[in-house]
């Protein structure tokens, strides 16, 4: 059902230079100055270009494997990718031996090169990431893929430059698992779809016939978990996206909701409600063993272990309203950490595990936030009608999150949509989807 | 004389006024109390003088005096029609983030329940499902608008 993503990409380090990085990238703060970096296309001869573009049905791969990496430099608002056409060196030349007058002429500061060639089958691709200030080479590798792989890449590419150049792991070579919706809001019509972490290659994992809520991926592995109302039941359920096989989890005689997985990727925490009363439960895969971790009156939902797998954080309106409680894995020593005004929902622990990700509602608007493990610190990231459940990049330095639009009286312009935003509060941008969309997830790294 | 009674009409005339637009207006008002819906434009009925529905307030799950009317209503028509079993749905507004509401709805849905088994209704005749605010019967995105989603809907289930 599902076409294989697997990849075979074969890393070679070319030269490793140790030279003291003279540009550097500062992440922790906004950045309002972003580095000027210049991304030459990967060059390519005649006739690579042509067996590639027989194989792929797609002209100049190389040029096309830059504006991936020139697309991800610039939605990351730590980088200002310059325009091609200011580019004087033509890209073989540029590959072997930059001219670093011409480059700082135009104000780079950075520049990306690279070659593309065509071999029994399989894409070679090297790069090279220049100092262009200092006239020195900072990283060379080199890639052997299938041809199809190209895009990946693109994003592999530049998860090395935005680690290079930041001292941080980055987040391109990953995917995104959200709800597609269509259809008027009260029959509106959802299906799990995935695509690319940049909107691209999104492919439908459900056709729509039963409502889907709330996907997650593993961070282990490439297994989603999700609630799913098969036959009328709301269940939470598990799918192995390479295989497209589906299985219920657990025997619940009633609602099961609210599923994530823990760090290890070998249980799955969620709610389940009976008689009215929700709570939280985890489920071993291996075993099928069931425990119960909360036993309240009160709702417990929205759990998330922390990254080390000990803490558990979670939604509970014990105290009459919504806030957020910190727990023991076991459900002992439950504390609660949101004092602020308002309510409080969705914690998500950040995969660094410092901080909780929530939405909170005050006064009629919704805000997407984040707060020490203890509660201290709150800081607001963005406010607006709707928005809700943040989801990290695998490095914790951006939220995913979706926002709905208000509806008028006759029910129009209603529209949900995914939108981004950097821990520090800046560089909100929506995320483009096919259709509109709804509680994003994001992936680990699919390589490095 | 004539001119007294046209005075009199005129005043008729008048107060119909009046007391045609208080009606008016107080309808308006009337659909809410607090901020539970009370109107009828959503409701449907499952015999005659039964509705199917009852409405919470904001984040709440409790019972009005109004709902509890219309669960007598419905436990007693259960009563009657003792081969007939429901499915309650349970559902909340927009107004909240996604897994809260599932579990809200749930609540909901259970409060009803509760009521009903209180009035003789076997549990084995009812089951319950939440809805969250996945099923909304208002699509407006007003304080209206969501008093009609909160609610608990009764529906046959054969």
């Amino acid at each position: 059902m599902i076409k294989k993503i697997k990849l075979s990409i074969i890393l070679l380090i070319l030269a490793t230079v140790h030279s003291k990085a003279l540009i550097e990238v500062d992440i922790t703060r906004g950045n309002l100055d972003p580095l000027p970096v210049a991304v030459s296309p990967l060059s390519m001869d005649k006739n690579t270009n042509e067996n590639l573009s027989k194989e792929l049905k797609i002209d100049n791969v190389g040029h096309k494997i830059s504006e991936v990496v020139e697309n991800n430099l610039k939605n990351s608002g730590l980088f200002n990718p310059l325009n091609k056409d200011a580019f004087l060196q033509k890209p073989d030349i540029a590959h072997l031996k930059p001219r670093f007058e011409d480059w700082s002429l135009i104000k780079a500061q950075a520049l990306i090169t690279g070659k593309v060639t065509f071999r029994d089958e399989k894409l070679r691709v090297e790069f090279r990431l220049w100092d262009v200030l200092a006239g020195k080479e900072m990283m060379a590798l080199a890639f052997t893929t299938v041809p199809s792989n190209w895009r990946r890449v693109g994003h592999i590419i530049t998860d090395k430059v935005y680690e290079r150049l930041t001292g941080e792991k980055g987040y391109f070579d990953t995917r995104i698992i959200y709800v597609a919706e269509e259809g008027p809001k009260t029959k509106r019509i959802k299906k799990l779809a995935i695509m690319d972490q940049d909107g691209s290659n999104t492919k439908y994992l459900t056709l729509g016939n039963e409502l889907v809520l709330t996907p997650r991926f593993n961070p282990a592995n490439q297994m989603v978990t999700y609630l799913s109302y098969f036959r009328n039941l709301p269940r939470v359920y598990l799918l192995d996206i390479e295989t497209g096989i589906q299985d219920v989890v657990g025997d619940f005689p009633g609602m099961t909701f609210a599923p994530r997985f823990s760090p290890d990727g070998k249980k799955i925490i969620m709610s389940f409600a009976m008689d009215g009363n929700s709570d939280i439960y985890t489920m071993d895969l291996e075993n099928r063993i069931v425990d119960r971790i909360t036993n309240h009156p009160s709702i417990d939902t929205s759990p998330s272990y922390s990254p080390d797998g000990k803490f558990i954080c979670f939604n509970s309106d014990r105290s009459g309203y919504q806030q957020i409680y910190v727990m023991r894995r076991d459900g002992t020593n439950v504390k609660r950490i949101s004092f602020g005004k308002g309510l409080y929902g969705t914690p998500v622990w950040s995969p660094r595990g410092d901080l909780i990700a929530f939405t909170k509602l005050h006064k009629g608007k919704f805000y997407i936030g984040v707060m020490r493990t203890d509660g201290t610190g709150e800081r607001l990231l963005t406010e607006n009608f709707y928005q809700e459940a943040p989801s990290w990049s695998p490095n914790g330095r951006v939220l995913i999150f979706y926002r709905e639009t208000k509806t008028d009286s006759d029910g129009k312009g209603f529209s949900a949509k995914l939108w981004s935003i950097d821990l520090t509060g800046y560089n909100e941008r929506m995320v483009k989807t096919e259709s509109d969309a709804s509680d994003p997830s994001w992936s680990s790294l699919l390589s490095n | 004389m004539d001119l007294s009674k046209f005075f009199k009409n005129a005043l008729l005339v008048m107060l119909a006024c009046l007391v045609l637009s208080a009606c008016a207006t107080k309808k308006v008002q009337n659909q809410m109390q607090g901020d539970v819906y009370t109107g009828t434009d959503t409701v449907e009925y499952l015999a005659s003088g039964v509705p199917d529905r009852v409405f919470f307030a904001t984040n709440e799950s409790v019972l009005t005096t109004a709902s509890r009317d219309t669960l007598r209503k419905q436990a007693e028509w259960l009563r009657k029609n003792s081969k007939i079993n429901v499915v309650l749905e349970g559902h909340a507004d927009e107004r909240g983030t996604r897994e809260y509401n599932l579990a809200l709805g749930e609540r909901r849905a259970n409060a009803a329940k509760d009521y009903l088994m209180t009035y003789g209704i076997s549990g084995n005749r009812i089951s319950v499902i939440s809805y969250g605010k996945e099923r909304p019967v208002d699509s407006g995105s007003n304080p209206l608008a969501w008093s009609k989603n909160r609610r608990s809907v009764t529906v046959k289930a054969n």
